[in-house]
């Protein structure tokens, strides 16, 4: 017992360790973005002067860019000159000193999705040190990773600690002048993860942002950026399944991942955030850059995504096959409900040879939610012998709803053998009569045949994770039929 | 009684299709209807079950003394009314296993039982489902994907020999069927005859017939009971066809 709370305290005292965090929990500044706030930004994090460089490339770049417009979405316009872009976490003395004073109805919800007794408390937003399990979990959980030669932290620290990882691989899948989102990203990030496995290292367990201290308060502008060595393997998985209290309306996130030769990197995210109410009011704008580099021969990426939440979910998770006989997947469940929309989908880019892509999406609609898969198959001349499978199917509930389906194929190489599925049905009155006549609730009946509609992609799921999606597929979609 | 028809009448989209229609069936009784095509067999079967798009303009339905009409699908199938669909649906992802497991527990639930202990579950449809001659592969797949008719038609018996109901009603199990699985269906609804189960069955042939022996054989015609019988009715409608009995009714 004693170790234990040596340890609880280990972690409290390293959290103050880097001043930063000390210092900003008193100023926010004001809203506006120019040269002189991203000054300020890299200041405040004591970043080295080449990270300073960096943002401020990727400023001047944005200034010059205007933001796109081609995606099935309407977006009401997004005053950037308005957002506050360093907002130091909240003060403590705000947060919910126990689950007693967290809201009952998000308290209901994370029993429906049946999230551990230990982490609902960090979910709600409870100040962090009197949640003594999680903590301790996360101290050997830390040693357990250091042991193997892992580094997982967070970026702030990475840039301090390991500024020549950073240097070396940052911005090198996705370059700051990218797209507009991704530029503005590079230039005002404020934290996100960082994860290196080194060579022939299998990461001796899944990583999870929840086992990340300085998790909260990072999300509005994330960066991630996850190498892996040539020969090592790391499942890594981001978000959750609660709903998360945030106060900033526009998300733009980055992520990079690098895979070295015979390297493997898997991606799952479980997206939640507060879609806005019944009526289409509020909502977070998600708008995401991810992309992987399979830079080495037979190396692979899989992206794993369970889209619920947000207003607006725009992204494209994507694989660049550069890699002789490398792999890319992608795994997706976008659900939209009530006003939500979604333009989500992947790019498999072929340039090396032998290199094979699979996508399945499945987008489900319900209300007047317009659901749009969009992706990208380019197949270049050197890729010899490319291979990709795509299936896209929508299930529509209701009939107000919307499910559309943009695949894009550019093949510059005849040996490129692509393949191209799409299915779009309704919950059929037929399944839900069969299931009640079996005696199953009409409510119990739409949660089964949604599941089994997703079940290709919650397999791809690590265990725990997939029961939690599956309840959430049924929280997301109460009411929706009937 | 165990089931009580009176009068009913039932209309689908506008269209009047049974037109005054009575029948009692009591403990442990096998009913047949037979009937034409279009005399409202399949009507009569959705309508028990509680198909939504069958209203029941006229009549009563009581079912063990209380009025089934007033309640949902899926509480009259809790308490204790199956039926076995003519077409089985395709529920693709959610398994067979998945499927049954859900369904009884919300029986046991609905009856204030604890859930089925997982083991104990998968012993007892392991035994049913070799009772139907059905491959153990057979119940983690897919609700009927990619399943033959007859697979489908098994699975249904399968399923009534898991749910256990007092009451079941077989919507033309045997159409569609070759005399091997015919045998195998039968011999499935056999095994199920008890002092405390009843069964309406469906059929437009006397073959199913010649295998599952009824208590009482009735002939349905343009949505009314036209005449009863015993077992015997349906070998003269095998022998003579619907004109006689039919012509017999009209004059």
């Amino acid at each position: 017992m004693s170790s234990r709370q040596t340890d609880v305290q280990d972690i409290v005292d390293r959290k103050y360790e880097h001043g930063f965090i000390t210092d900003i929990e008193t100023d926010t500044v004001p809203p506006g973005l120019d040269e002189d706030v991203i000054r300020l930004i890299s200041a405040k994090k004591n970043e080295p002067q080449f990270m300073l460089d960096w943002r401020l490339k990727a400023f001047r770049h944005w200034q010059t860019l205007e933001e796109p417009d081609w995606a099935k979405l309407n977006i009401d316009p997004i005053d950037y000159q308005a957002i506050s872009y360093f907002s130091a976490p909240k003060n403590k003395d705000d947060a919910p000193k126990s689950l007693d004073e967290v809201d009952p109805k998000l308290l209901e919800t994370y029993d429906k999705l049946g999230i551990p007794l230990h982490e609902r408390a960090r979910l709600a937003g409870v100040a962090v040190d009197a949640v003594f399990d999680s903590v301790s979990v996360a101290t050997t959980f830390k040693a357990k990773l250091a042991d193997a030669g892992v580094i997982f932290c967070s970026f702030s620290e990475a840039v301090l600690d390991h500024p020549e990882l950073i240097e070396k691989y940052l911005g090198t899948v996705v370059p700051q002048r990218d797209n507009f989102f991704a530029a503005l990203n590079s230039a005002v990030f404020t934290d996100g993860s960082f994860v290196f496995i080194p060579k022939g290292v299998r990461c001796p367990m899944e990583l999870s942002t929840y086992f990340r201290i300085n998790a909260a308060n990072t999300g509005q502008f994330e960066r991630t950026l996850i190498v892996a060595e040539e020969g090592s393997h790391v499942s890594y998985l981001e978000g959750c399944t609660a709903p998360q209290r945030d106060e900033n309306q526009l998300h733009a996130a980055v992520v990079e991942l690098v895979a070295e030769t015979d390297a493997e990197i898997k991606y799952s995210t479980v997206q939640n955030w507060y879609p806005g109410d019944e009526e289409g009011r509020g909502g977070i704008y998600n708008f995401v850059t991810k992309r992987g580099d399979c830079r080495g021969a037979r190396s692979k990426i899989s992206w794993t995504q369970v889209e619920a939440g947000s207003a607006i979910t725009w992204k494209y998770p994507s694989c660049i096959l550069r890699g002789d006989d490398s792999v890319g997947e992608f795994y997706s469940v976008a659900v939209t409900n009530n006003f939500q929309q979604a333009d989500t989908g992947t790019k498999m880019v072929h340039i090396g040879k032998n290199t094979t892509s699979t996508i399945i999406s499945k987008g489900i609609s319900a209300g007047q939610a317009q659901n749009a898969y969009r992706g990208l198959v380019k197949v270049f001349p050197t890729a010899d012998n490319a291979r990709n499978y795509t299936q896209c199917d929508s299930l529509l509930m209701g009939n107000r709803c919307g499910a559309h389906t943009f695949p894009y194929m550019e093949i510059k190489n005849p040996n490129a053998i692509v393949e191209h599925e799409a299915t779009t049905s309704k919950i059929a009155d037929d399944q839900l009569f069969y299931c009640r006549q079996r005696g199953i609730s009409e409510e119990d009946a739409v949660n089964m045949i949604v599941n089994g509609f997703c079940k290709e992609v919650f397999r791809e799921l690590p265990m725990e994770f997939a029961v939690e999606a599956q309840n959430l597929m049924n929280v997301s979609l109460e009411g929706a039929v009937g | 009684m165990l089931i009580e028809i009176d009068n009913l009448h039932v209309s689908v989209e506008g269209a009047e299709i049974i037109k005054g229609l009575n029948l009692n069936i009591g403990p442990g009784e096998v009913h047949a209807i037979m009937g034409p095509n279009g005399s409202g067999k399949s009507t009569l079967a959705q309508t028990i079950a509680g198909h939504g798009d069958y209203e029941v303009t006229n009549g009563s339905i009581r079912f063990n003394g209380t009025d089934l009409l007033d309640m949902e699908a899926d509480e009259r199938a809790r308490a204790g009314v199956f039926l076995s669909f003519q077409y089985p649906v395709e529920i693709p992802g959610v398994s067979n296993v998945y499927l049954l497991k859900a369904a009884l527990n919300a029986r046991r639930k609905a009856a204030g039982e604890p859930e089925i202990d997982a083991v104990e579950f998968m012993r007892f449809i392991r035994e049913k489902a070799s009772l139907m001659e059905l491959d153990q592969q057979f119940l983690s797949r897919g609700v009927n994907e990619g399943f033959s008719g007859g697979e489908k038609k098994r699975n249904e018996i399968f399923q009534m020999a898991v749910l256990e109901p007092t009451f079941a009603v077989l919507d033309e199990t045997d159409s569609g069927l070759d005399i091997d699985a015919l045998k195998v269906v039968a011999n499935g609804v056999n095994q199920q005859r008890s002092a405390d189960r009843s069964f309406l069955l469906i059929t437009h042939y006397q073959r199913l017939l010649d295998y599952v022996q009824p208590d009482f054989v009735h002939v349905l015609a343009n949505g009314r009971i036209i005449r009863s019988g015993d077992k015997s009715l349906a070998l003269e409608l095998e022998e003579n066809g619907y004109d006689d009995v039919l012509a017999a009714a009209n004059g």
